[in-house]
C-alpha cells in the first residue's frame, strides 16, 4: 500500500505531513512506500530520514485544479498511489474538488465536504455553536463603523478583534477597538469579528470523524510550552472525560469525514469549554495521539479504503509531546535533484 | 572585442544548476543558457559565442543578438558575469 | 551536417527561499490558438489588435445549460438578460434568441431593449435612477417597474393618477444574508420592515398592481448559502402578502451576483476551487423559495438576472506582444497593445492568459502591462509565461463581462469586437472606433481656431 502524504515543511509553523507520516510508519500492519508531496524544494520533511520514500515536487494551490491533478497522475503512473493526504487547509478545497478524479485513478481520499467545510469557517462557527448549544465566546461580525459603535454596549472589555482569515488583537478599551479594526480592515477586508474575551487555560482535541457521526478517536491534550509565534512546543495528555463528549458531539453535529483539531479554552471562572476554533485536518502535533495509543491517520487511511475501523476506546493519559529541532547536513546534490528534476 | 569574467567561485552541474560558492546563492539555467554559459567560463568572446550558437541552433542571427543581450543582462544583474 | 537543436531564449532563474518549485506559483501555460476553430493569427490578421472576440455559441450553452439547471429544480424559470453586463445589440439579441428577457438600469438600456424589439412587458426596469419620462414610458409599456426607494414611488403614484394607468411595480427588498458589504443603498430594508411598508402603500393604490418581489444581493458572490437565505426572506413576505392581502405574486426575481470563474486578486486559491457551481446556487434558491407553502399552480415565476456568470466566458481579448523588457529589479515585464482602458476588470481580477503560439519549455514570472502611459497600466502581475516575442500574440480569458461596456476612450480608442458564430464564420459587431468618430462629438469654438491669441 502506497500513501502520498503533503505537508512536509516541518518548519516552526509546522505543516503536519511529518507527524501524520511518523504515525503511519508506527502502524505494526503498514507494509508500503510513503511518498512526500512538497510545495518547496528546501521543506525539511523531504530530507529527514525514515521519513518519506521518494518526494516530489507539487504545483502551489493557486496554480489551478489541472496542473494539480496532471503531476498527481504523473506521479500515480510511477507510484501506484493507494491513498493521498492533504494535511494543510489551503489544500482542501483543491483535493475535495478533484476527489472523484483522483477515485477514478484508484486513489483514495477521506475528506469533508464543501459544506462541513464551511460550516467551520471562522464567520460561521458562531452560529453552528449557537444551532448547537455549544459554548463560545460571544462573536459578533463588524463591517461598519456604525456596527462597531454599538460594540461598548454589547461586550466587556477585553475583547478579541479578529480578521476574518487571520490576525487576532486584544483590546481593552474603544480606542483599541478601533484601532484593531481599522489594521485587520485594511489588511483582510471586513467583516471584523469581534468577541468575548474568555480568560483560562487552553485545551486542543485531535479527533478522526468517520463521516457518518462517529468519532474513532479522540485525544485531549494540554500545551505545555508555547513559542512566541503561539505554536505548541511541547504538551501532554489530559484526563478529562467532559471534554472528550463534548469533542464527540462535534464532530457528531460536523457529521466530520477526515482528520479535525478542535481549539478550546476552558473558563477560569466557570470551568466551562468553550470552542475557539475547528481546523478542518490533522494538527503538527498528531502523532502524540499515536504515541498515546490512538493512530488516528493509520485509522483515516484504513476509512479512506472503505475498511471497518474499531473505535478506540482509552488512551495513555500522561503522554508528553516535546518538539525539538535537529538540523541535517548534506551537499548540495541533493537540493539540486529536487529543483532541477523536482523529486527525490 | 567582448569577453566577460566568470567569478572562480562558480560551478555549473551538467543538469543547468549553477552554485555560486562566495554567496551561496543557486541558481537554474535552461538548456541553451547551460551551453551559452560554459562558453563564456571558457572565456569564448560574444562573436565566438554567436558563431557557434548560429552553428548549434535553429536561430536568426537577429533573434539571438537580442536574446543574448538580456541574457547577459540578466547574468549582470545576478552579478554571475563581469564585462571585462 | 547534423540536424540543428530547436532554439529557445537563454534563460537563467535564481532560487528563492519560499518559492522553490520548479512548477511556479501560477498555472502552467497552455496554447490557445484559436476560438471556436478560428485561428486567433487569422481573426488578428483580419480585424487587427487588439481584438474583443465573443463566442455564440459559448453564450448559448451558458444559457441553455443555466436554465436546464434551474429549471430542474423550480418548476418556472425565466431568465432576464442583464445589459449593463454587456449590451453590444449582439449579444443582446443571442441572449434574447435564447428566450431571455431584458434587464435594463437606466433609460437609455430601456431604449436599447426597446429599439431590440422587446416588448415593454418584458422589460425589467431596475435602478436607482429612473426619470420621470421614462417612467412614464415604462407605464404606458407594461413594462415591469422594480421600484428603488420612497420618491419613485411617489412619481409613479402621480404618474398614473394624471394620466389614469396602471403600472406594473414590484419592489427591490435589501436584506442581511450574511455577507457583507450589506448592499442597503438599494431598495427597502427587510429586516427593519421598511420593505414591509412599501408593500403595503403599492397594495392600497388600486392604480399599482404589485406583480413581484426583487431582491440583488451583491456582485460575485462566494456563497451559495446566501441565495437560500434571500430566497426564503422574499418568500417569507410573499408568504406574508398572501396571508394578509391574498395577493398571489407573478414573479419572485433574486437578481444575480453570481461568481465566475474569474480569480479575484488577494484571492489565493483559484476561483474553479471557490466558487461555488450553478448547481449549488441553483439549489439554494430553489431550497429557499420552497418555504413558499403555496400550491404549485400558483408558484411565482422565479427571474434571474444572472449577467456575468452567462458571459465572461464567451469572451476572449486578443492582443500583440510590443516589447519585452527588463525591470530594475530583474524581474520581466510585457509591454502589449491593450490597456486597461478596455480592460477595466484588470483591476480585480487574475485573468487567464494564454499565448497564441507554441510556447518555448522555460517559463517566467512577468508582469504584463499595457500601452498606456500610466503606471496604473497592469493588465496581469505575477503570471508565469513562456518567453515570447515582439508581434507575438497573448489571448485574455473570461473578458466578456463589463469590459465591453465599462471600457472607455483614453489616450487609445475602442477596437473592433468581432463575433465567432455557431457555423464557424465570424462577424464584426461593433467597428473600431475612430478619430473622426470621436472628433464628431467635439466643438470647437470659431475663436479658438486662430493661430494665435489676439
Amino acid at each position: 500500500m502506497n500513501i502520498a502524504v503533503t505537508g512536509l515543511n516541518a518548519t516552526d509553523n509546522p505543516g503536519p505531513g511529518v507527524p501524520v507520516i511518523r504515525s503511519l510508519r508506527a502502524a505494526a500492519e503498514f507494509s508500503g512506500r510513503i511518498i512526500g508531496l512538497s510545495y518547496d524544494s528546501l521543506d525539511p520533511g523531504i530530507y529527514m530520514e525514515n521519513i518519506a520514500d521518494k518526494s516530489y515536487l507539487i504545483p502551489y494551490p493557486s496554480s489551478g485544479l489541472e496542473p494539480l491533478f496532471e503531476r498527481i497522475a504523473y506521479i500515480h503512473s510511477r507510484e501506484k498511489l493507494d491513498v493521498i493526504i492533504p494535511t494543510l487547509d489551503s489544500e482542501l478545497y483543491g483535493f475535495i474538488k478533484l476527489s472523484e478524479r483522483l477515485r477514478s485513478l484508484g486513489i483514495h481520499t477521506f475528506l469533508p465536504t464543501f459544506d462541513q467545510l464551511n460550516l467551520r469557517a471562522k464567520d460561521k462557527l458562531f452560529d453552528f455553536c449557537t444551532v448547537h448549544s455549544f459554548k463560545v465566546p460571544k462573536n459578533t461580525l463588524v463591517s461598519s463603523l456604525q456596527d462597531l459603535h454599538k460594540i461598548p454596549n454589547q461586550f466587556n472589555y477585553p475583547v478579541v478583534v479578529k480578521g476574518i482569515f487571520y490576525d487576532a488583537y486584544i483590546a481593552h478599551n474603544f480606542n483599541d477597538v478601533h484601532a484593531a479594526f481599522d489594521k485587520l480592515r485594511l489588511k483582510w477586508g471586513l467583516p471584523i469579528i469581534i468577541q468575548e474575551h474568555v480568560t483560562g487555560d487552553e485545551f486542543n482535541v485531535v479527533a478522526l470523524g468517520d463521516g457518518s457521526g462517529a468519532s474513532i478517536g479522540a485525544v485531549p491534550m494540554r500545551k505545555l510550552y508555547i513559542t512566541d509565534k503561539g505554536k505548541g512546543w511541547a504538551g501532554v495528555t489530559v484526563d478529562d472525560k467532559a471534554l472528550i463528549s463534548l469533542a464527540a458531539d462535534i464532530v457528531k453535529a460536523l457529521k466530520w469525514q477526515s482528520g479535525l483539531e478542535l481549539e478550546f479554552i476552558k473558563s477560569k471562572e466557570t470551568g466551562e469549554y468553550f470552542l475557539l476554533e475547528i481546523n478542518p485536518r490533522f494538527p503538527a502535533w498528531v502523532h502524540l495521539a499515536t504515541g498515546a495509543g490512538q493512530n488516528l491517520p493509520y485509522s483515516l487511511v484504513k476509512l479512506a479504503r472503505g475498511e471497518q475501523v474499531p473505535q478506540f476506546k482509552t488512551y495513555t493519559i500522561g503522554t508528553i509531546f516535546i518538539r525539538y529541532s535537529w538540523d541535517y547536513i548534506t551537499n548540495m546534490k541533493e537540493f539540486e535533484k529536487l529543483v532541477v528534476a523536482g523529486e527525490k | 572585442m567582448n569577453t566577460y569574467l566568470v567569478p572562480e567561485s562558480l560551478a555549473v552541474s551538467d543538469s543547468g544548476f549553477l552554485f555560486l560558492a562566495s554567496t551561496g546563492e543557486t541558481f537554474t539555467l535552461n538548456e541553451i543558457g547551460k551551453d551559452i554559459f560554459k562558453m563564456l567560463q571558457g572565456g569564448d568572446t560574444r562573436e565566438a559565442i554567436e558563431q557557434k550558437i548560429l552553428e548549434l541552433y535553429d536561430v536568426e542571427r537577429a533573434t539571438f543578438v537580442r536574446d543574448f543581450d538580456d541574457f547577459i543582462n540578466q547574468l549582470s544583474s545576478f552579478k554571475l558575469i563581469r564585462t571585462k | 551536417m547534423a540536424e540543428k537543436k530547436t532554439y529557445e531564449r537563454p534563460v537563467v532563474t535564481k532560487h528563492q527561499s519560499g518559492i522553490m518549485n520548479k512548477f511556479g506559483s501560477g498555472p502552467s501555460t497552455s496554447v490557445r490558438d484559436n476560438i471556436d476553430g478560428v485561428l486567433i493569427k487569422d481573426l488578428a490578421g483580419k480585424f487587427g489588435s487588439p481584438l474583443f472576440v465573443l463566442s455564440e455559441k459559448t453564450i448559448r450553452q451558458n444559457q441553455r445549460n443555466a436554465y436546464r439547471v434551474f429549471k430542474n429544480r423550480y418548476p418556472r424559470v425565466q431568465f432576464a438578460w442583464s445589459y449593463k453586463t454587456n449590451y453590444l445589440d449582439a449579444v443582446c439579441s443571442v441572449f434574447h434568441q435564447e428566450g431571455s428577457w431584458a434587464e435594463v438600469v437606466s433609460e437609455f438600456e430601456y431604449r436599447k431593449a426597446r429599439a431590440l424589439g422587446i416588448p415593454g412587458e418584458h422589460i425589467i426596469f431596475n435602478g436607482p435612477e429612473k426619470s420621470i419620462e421614462a417612467l412614464r414610458t415604462a407605464i404606458r409599456e407594461g413594462a415591469m417597474i422594480h421600484i428603488d426607494h420612497f420618491d419613485e414611488l411617489y412619481h409613479i403614484v402621480e404618474l398614473t393618477d394624471t394620466e389614469t394607468l396602471k403600472a406594473r411595480v414590484a419592489i427591490r427588498v435589501n436584506m442581511d444574508v450574511g455577507v457583507y458589504p450589506l448592499w442597503d443603498r438599494f431598495g427597502f430594508n427587510y429586516e427593519n420592515g421598511e420593505a414591509w411598508q412599501a408593500i403595503k402603500r403599492i397594495v392600497a393604490n388600486p392604480r399599482l398592481s404589485l406583480i413581484g418581489l426583487h431582491t440583488h444581493i451583491g456582485t460575485y458572490m462566494m456563497s451559495a448559502e446566501a441565495y437560500r437565505v434571500a430566497a426564503s426572506k422574499l418568500a417569507g413576505l410573499a408568504k406574508s402578502m398572501h396571508d394578509e392581502f391574498s395577493i398571489t405574486l407573478d414573479y419572485i426575481d433574486v437578481g444575480g451576483g453570481f461568481a465566475s470563474q474569474n480569480t479575484l486578486i488577494g484571492q489565493y486559491l483559484p476561483a474553479e476551487e471557490v466558487v461555488p457551481s450553478l448547481e449549488q446556487y441553483a439549489d439554494a434558491i430553489a431550497s429557499g423559495l420552497f418555504q413558499l407553502s403555496i400550491k404549485p399552480e400558483d408558484l411565482p415565476t422565479l427571474i434571474l438576472e444572472t449577467g456575468r456568470a452567462l458571459i465572461d466566458n464567451a469572451g476572449y481579448l486578443i492582443t500583440t506582444v510590443i516589447a519585452n523588457k527588463r525591470l530594475s529589479t530583474g524581474r520581466r515585464a510585457i509591454i502589449v497593445d491593450a490597456g486597461v482602458n478596455l480592460m477595466f476588470t484588470s483591476f480585480w481580477y487574475k485573468h487567464k492568459v494564454q499565448p497564441a503560439q507554441q510556447p518555448s519549455v522555460h517559463t517566467e514570472d512577468a508582469v504584463i502591462y499595457g500601452p498606456l502611459c500610466m503606471n496604473i497600466d497592469v493588465l496581469r502581475d505575477g503570471i508565469v509565461l513562456p518567453t515570447l516575442k515582439q508581434g507575438d500574440r497573448l489571448v485574455l480569458n473570461h473578458v466578456g463581462a463589463y469590459n465591453m461596456t465599462q471600457w472607455m476612450q483614453f489616450i487609445t480608442m475602442r477596437p473592433n469586437v468581432v463575433m465567432v458564430m455557431e457555423d464557424g464564420t465570424v462577424e464584426l459587431i461593433r467597428k473600431a472606433e475612430t478619430l473622426e468618430y470621436l472628433a464628431q462629438q467635439e466643438v470647437l469654438p470659431a475663436r479658438l481656431k486662430e493661430k494665435k491669441s489676439r
